[in-house]
């Protein structure tokens, strides 16, 4: 296969035999060219990016945690439907209850008011994710932390009874707070074909 | 006027610098390259504006897909050997053969209760692939993933952990997932996600 190719013939000529010294290149580029595809194709550059999450540890002992200020509290409520819902401040009993506000993860909507409390130092958000919320709404209420650049954040999964009757009375949902309950029958018939 | 003589020689063209740049790239890729791993879930990450790369190794992805299901991969084919055994003897499931633990080392992710993993792990692998896997179960009577957890850290302590969950997934999967990792004593994790542009 691969040997120099001789003229040939009977060979009448006399006198040294004049062989080509070129060898044919061209299997050996199509070979070259193949294993250069597959490798292109099957190759992974970029990696996937993370988030970086860190969960307060829960204390060890019921030690009296000190009390969040209203005025530096903000809680946000995800909610179905890529909803939002956020109020200012606490729902006590005996108190004011404040405004909720419904909103979307538009750079026009939780943002602005994220951007808004910023200025306050001591601003600490709750998110409470209730059960209806997608994932995607929890990496996209993280990730306008990181926009906005609030540093005190905690995705927390309990709300008050007062907050439940509150946020009841308001937008008419019933308050489940997302992995609490019966556990969702997770896949138990998956109606769709096998990945792959 | 002069006759256009016509050209004798064969048209050629050199193609050294070509070929040469070929072997180059074939083997630049050749060096470069890290296979994909088969995935048996599919997952469609949300996205963030984080341009935190995941670390190489010593790395348990948690992949939950938009039906919820539960799927776990492990780095690292020794510390998987001591997870598996550890989680055999927990479960109190009959001894696994040799090819049955190969076979495990060199699954990626998988989604199964403890009690049908070894008979998964004794079908062919084109029926492995055919097979629907349920995902592991979460819940708090028969939490299989914080066992999982628990002994990929005691056999690798260097082990950090991923989420790497579907846009619909839902956040009561989620929750929960963080859940077990607490009560594991994971307080740090990762979120898998594509890459956003950083809005001004």
């Amino acid at each position: 296969m691969a040997e120099i190719q001789e003229k040939g013939g009977g060979g009448k000529k006399k006198g040294p035999k004049k062989n080509s010294t070129k060898i044919d290149m061209t299997p050996m580029v199509d070979l070259a060219f193949l294993l250069l595809t597959f490798f292109m194709l099957t190759t992974t550059f970029s990696k996937p990016n993370v988030m970086q999450i860190s969960m307060p540890v829960p204390p060890e002992t019921e030690e009296e945690q000190p009390p969040l200020k209203a005025s530096n509290a903000l809680t946000v409520i995800l909610g179905p439907n890529n909803k939002v819902f956020y109020y200012d401040g606490l729902v006590r009993e005996g108190e004011a209850l404040p405004e909720l506000i419904t909103t979307d993860y538009s750079d026009k909507g939780i943002r602005k008011h994220l951007r808004e409390r910023n200025t306050n130092p001591k601003l600490f958000v709750m998110i409470k994710p209730l059960k209806e919320a997608r994932y995607k709404n929890m990496v996209d209420i993280l990730d306008e932390m990181s926009i906005t650049n609030t540093g005190a954040y905690a995705l927390i999964k309990d709300f008050t009874p007062d907050e439940k009757k509150f946020i009841k009375e308001k937008t008419g949902i019933d308050v489940v707070a997302a992995g609490t309950g019966a556990a969702a029958p997770a896949a138990a018939a998956p109606t769709e074909a096998p990945a792959q | 006027m002069p006759k256009v003589k016509p050209h004798r020689t064969k048209p050629s063209l050199d193609m050294t610098p070509m070929v040469d740049l070929a072997f180059l790239l074939v083997t630049f890729f050749m060096l470069t390259t890290k296979f994909s791993p088969e995935e048996v879930v599919v997952v469609d990450t949300p996205t963030s504006i984080s341009e935190v790369k995941q670390p190489e190794s010593d790395l348990i992805t948690i992949s939950v897909d938009k039906s919820k299901r539960v799927f776990i991969a492990i780095d690292g084919q020794n510390a998987k050997r001591t997870a598996l055994e550890a989680m055999r003897v927990k479960y109190a499931q009959p001894k696994y053969s040799p090819e049955q633990i190969k076979d495990f080392v060199l699954m990626t992710s998988f989604g199964m209760p403890m009690n049908r993993l070894g008979q998964f792990l004794a079908e062919s692998s084109e029926s492995r692939k055919a097979t629907q896997q349920p995902g592991i179960p979460l819940d708090s009577l028969d939490n299989q993933l914080g066992d999982w957890i628990l002994n990929a850290r005691l056999a690798n302590p260097n082990v950090k952990a991923a989420i790497k969950g579907d846009n619909d997934a839902d956040a009561s999967t989620m929750q929960r997932i963080i859940q077990a990792l607490q009560d594991k004593k994971v307080n740090r994790f990762y979120l898998v996600t594509d890459m956003e542009n950083k809005p001004i």
